[in-house]
């Protein structure tokens, strides 16, 4: 059966080595991350071993490798949010979900991604989640504002 | 055309095209180096390489600049040692520094250089990232904290391995040598040749041992602990005791094996004929029956893994014959168990290999035996270097004993096994004798003896021409495939090996960077066999007891069940 992957592929033909970067961007577009499966699909199709596949693709910051999650949380790690403790934020967060920046929980609920300046710098330290801003975070706060994600989630699931 | 260029005051000649460290080196001036790797085009990444040239402002890599005419190169001025030592001092500043615990200590190419640098303290303190140990792998161990990044693995992989199983993985401060995604080396398509590892300046890759175990079992009253060691091994080990390289011990080593506990002990070289009469009755039968030509070796676990990962379309020309590491497993627990009335659970079979996809080999499941492996553990020759110092036996004293019978005796052809290039003598020797009744006449077959990474021959017998070629390092022998698939068809036996020059710089020998040393191995392989008066396997007359008393005919059917395999896709 032909995926989605394939077809993108597809409008690739005869690519090379150099196409390498623009056609991991569209994939990326597609699914939102790089799966195994379609960065074995790139390597067949350019003659490019994974590992180098992964090399290049490890080097940039644009490329995630895992499903971003239900709730995807951006830590400000601009300077404003660095002054006011956002070191402290991140790894309260980190703790908290038990996996580390770039990863997504294993029940798929939380994502942790570190951006430079949102441009919220009143409001440091921010965070955003979804696109929702929480301000003046704090190491205790967080544990507030993340349960209010788990709860609204299991009220959706009723 | 000839430079003359100036190397601390003095004029040296030189030739255009020559880098600055080739020159240095032709003089005897030493220089330190990290990720250059010879005959490979130079990365200039680590900067350790560094002198001054004179009319330049900034340092430069000696091992990627080329020489120009009147050159005036100085190798150890105050600011160049200070530049080299301060390399040093960053890359120890994220370093474990735990040398007495670990498996180069004595043997790393970064304590020599902060030696030699006189570093004495920790200048430079950086913040020390998380790593994870690879431990996933049958034969090999990753521990990134060790990795200095030099990628030299990441380039024998991909440049003579043609496996790019490791990359450079993230960038900055968080680039190390991973995987794709990072994960597990068993999931890669690594091959397990263990090249990456002999090329390491540090602790960073190791073999996966089987040590305790061993020892375990060496000190179990109930087990009779047999073990064999490859055509290799006593050519190579000397090395590890300071002895020059190509010294060959044999018979020192079986005494080594018996004083360390082991009850008895084989030679490979035995099951290196033993492979011999069965590989050679098949290429005749393929040649003969019209069967799929050309017929490759399947001796080297590392070429087999590439095939099946690789080549698939070619695994139809693998010969299905075990390699001899299995096919002497598979008689011990056979044939010599049943006649010395051992029971299996009392028997533990080890292998003494130059190799560490050896490791991967032995716990295949083509290679059981009603859930019994025909191989129980293996050591490299490294590893077999640590437990003789381990037991404190004094290798330069000891005297000289013979292999145990029956599967102890071979033919210098069963020997040169261990050299790029012997498995095909072998077999040209034995298939000339089947096929014409007569001997070789000039039983040396110069064209597929050497160094060099391929090697052909033509041999009319009987009227046609049979064309055999032989490949060492993966990277050679997709060239080759390539060109049959391409169209090319004269070739009927290609014998690969996965480490360049075979079995003799296996990934599992002593490390030493030195081509040198490899040359006098082969040498070492090639005298014993001008030495030795039974030259061809088929000449093995306690190979022809074994398939009179208990196997019976080539490729009949015990042998099958024995001594053939199959393969997989991957
Ligand atoms: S063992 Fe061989 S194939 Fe595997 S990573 Fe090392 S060099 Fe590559
Ligand atoms: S693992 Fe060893 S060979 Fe590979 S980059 Fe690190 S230090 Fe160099
Ligand atoms: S050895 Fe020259 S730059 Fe590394």
């Amino acid at each position: 059966m032909k995926t989605e992957v394939d077809n993108i592929l597809e409008t690739y033909k005869g690519a090379k080595r150099d196409s390498l970067i623009p056609i991991l961007q569209k994939l990326q577009e597609n699914e939102g991350f790089l799966s195994k499966e379609s960065v074995e699909k790139v390597s067949k199709y350019i003659n490019v071993p994974t590992s180098k596949i992964y090399g290049v693709a490890t080097f940039y910051n644009q490329f995630k490798f895992s499903p971003p999650g239900k709730y995807h949380i951006q830590v400000c790690r601009g300077t404003a949010c660095h002054v006011l403790g956002s070191a402290t934020v991140l790894s309260e967060i980190e703790n908290a979900l038990k996996i580390k920046t770039e990863q997504t929980t294993t029940d798929g609920l939380f994502s942790i991604e570190v951006v430079a300046c949102i441009g919220a710098c009143g409001l440091a330290p921010v965070i955003s989640v979804n696109g929702e801003f929480h301000a003046q975070v704090t190491a205790e706060s967080i544990h507030e504002i993340l349960n209010t994600y788990r709860e609204k989630e299991a009220k959706d699931e009723k | 055309m000839s430079y003359t260029i100036e190397i601390n005051n003095k004029k040296v000649e030189a030739e255009q095209g020559e880098t600055i460290l080739e020159v240095l080196n032709r003089n005897s001036v030493k220089v330190p180096t990290l990720c250059h790797m010879k005959d490979m085009l130079p990365s200039g990444a680590c900067r350790m390489c560094v002198v001054e040239v004179e009319g330049r402002k900034n340092l430069v890599p000696s091992c990627s600049e080329p020489v120009t005419d009147k050159m005036s190169i100085t190798t150890h001025s105050q600011r160049v040692i200070n530049s080299r030592k301060t390399i040093i001092e960053l890359l120890l500043a994220d370093h474990p520094d735990d040398c007495l615990y670990c498996e180069r200590n004595n043997n790393c190419e970064l304590q020599s250089l902060s030696n030699e640098h006189h570093v004495r303290n920790r200048r430079i303190v950086g913040k020390k990232q998380e790593y994870k140990l690879d431990v996933a792998s049958t034969s090999i161990v990753r521990d990134p904290a060790k990795c200095i990044l030099c990628g030299r693995c990441v380039r024998v992989c991909e440049e003579i391995e043609a496996v790019s199983a490791i990359e450079f993985v993230g960038r900055g401060n968080k680039t190390i040598i991973g995987t794709a995604f990072n994960e597990g080396l068993n999931m890669s398509k690594c091959v397990n040749c263990g090249q990456c590892i002999n090329v390491c300046p540090t602790g960073a890759l190791r073999e996966k041992c089987h040590f305790t175990e061993i020892e375990a079992n060496l000190q179990d009253p109930t087990k009779t602990v047999v073990v064999q060691h490859a055509p290799s091994i006593s050519v190579s080990i000397a090395e590890e005791f300071g002895l020059d390289s190509g010294t060959d011990i044999k018979g020192v080593l079986n005494t080594a094996l018996r004083k360390i506990g082991f009850n008895v002990v084989f030679d490979t070289s035995f099951s290196a004929d033993l492979t011999i009469i069965e590989e050679v009755a098949e290429l005749i039968d393929r040649v003969t029956t019209g069967g799929k030509l050309p017929m490759f070796t399947s001796c080297c676990p590392g070429w087999v893994k590439y095939a099946e990962g690789f080549q698939q379309d070619f695994i139809p020309n693998l010969s299905t014959c075990k390699s001899p590491q299995q096919m002497m497993g598979a008689v011990i627990k056979s044939y010599f168990a049943e006649t010395e009335k051992i029971e299996q659970k009392d028997l533990y079979s080890v292998a003494v290999m130059p190799c560490t996809a050896k490791k991967f080999e032995q716990q295949e499941k083509t290679m059981m035996q009603n859930g019994i492996s025909d191989v129980d553990a293996i050591l490299t020759t490294r590893e077999l270097a640590k437990l003789i110092r381990f037991h404190g036996i004094d290798l330069k004293n000891l005297e000289p004993e013979m292999a145990d019978s029956p599967l102890g005796m071979h033919s210098s052809a069963g020997k040169i096994f261990g050299t790029s290039g012997g498995v095909m003598e072998a077999a040209i020797r034995t298939a000339y004798y089947r096929l014409t009744g007569k001997e070789l006449t000039q039983y040396r077959i110069e064209d597929v003896r050497g160094c060099e990474g391929r090697k052909e021959t033509k041999i009319e017998i009987n009227g046609t021409t049979f064309g055999f070629a032989v490949v060492s390092g993966l990277k050679n022998a997709e060239i080759l495939l390539d060109e049959i698939k391409n169209g090319r068809s004269d070739l009927h036996f290609i014998e690969v090996m996965a480490c360049p020059g075979g079995c003799i710089n296996g990934g599992g020998q002593p490390i030493n960077q030195n081509i040198d040393a490899i040359q006098k191995r082969m040498k070492a392989l090639y005298d014993i066999d001008d030495a030795d008066t039974i030259k061809a396997s088929h000449r093995n007359h306690m190979v022809s007891q074994l398939y009179k008393n208990y196997l019976g005919e080539p490729l009949g059917e015990k042998s099958h069940h024995l001594l053939h395999r199959t393969y997989q896709i991957r």
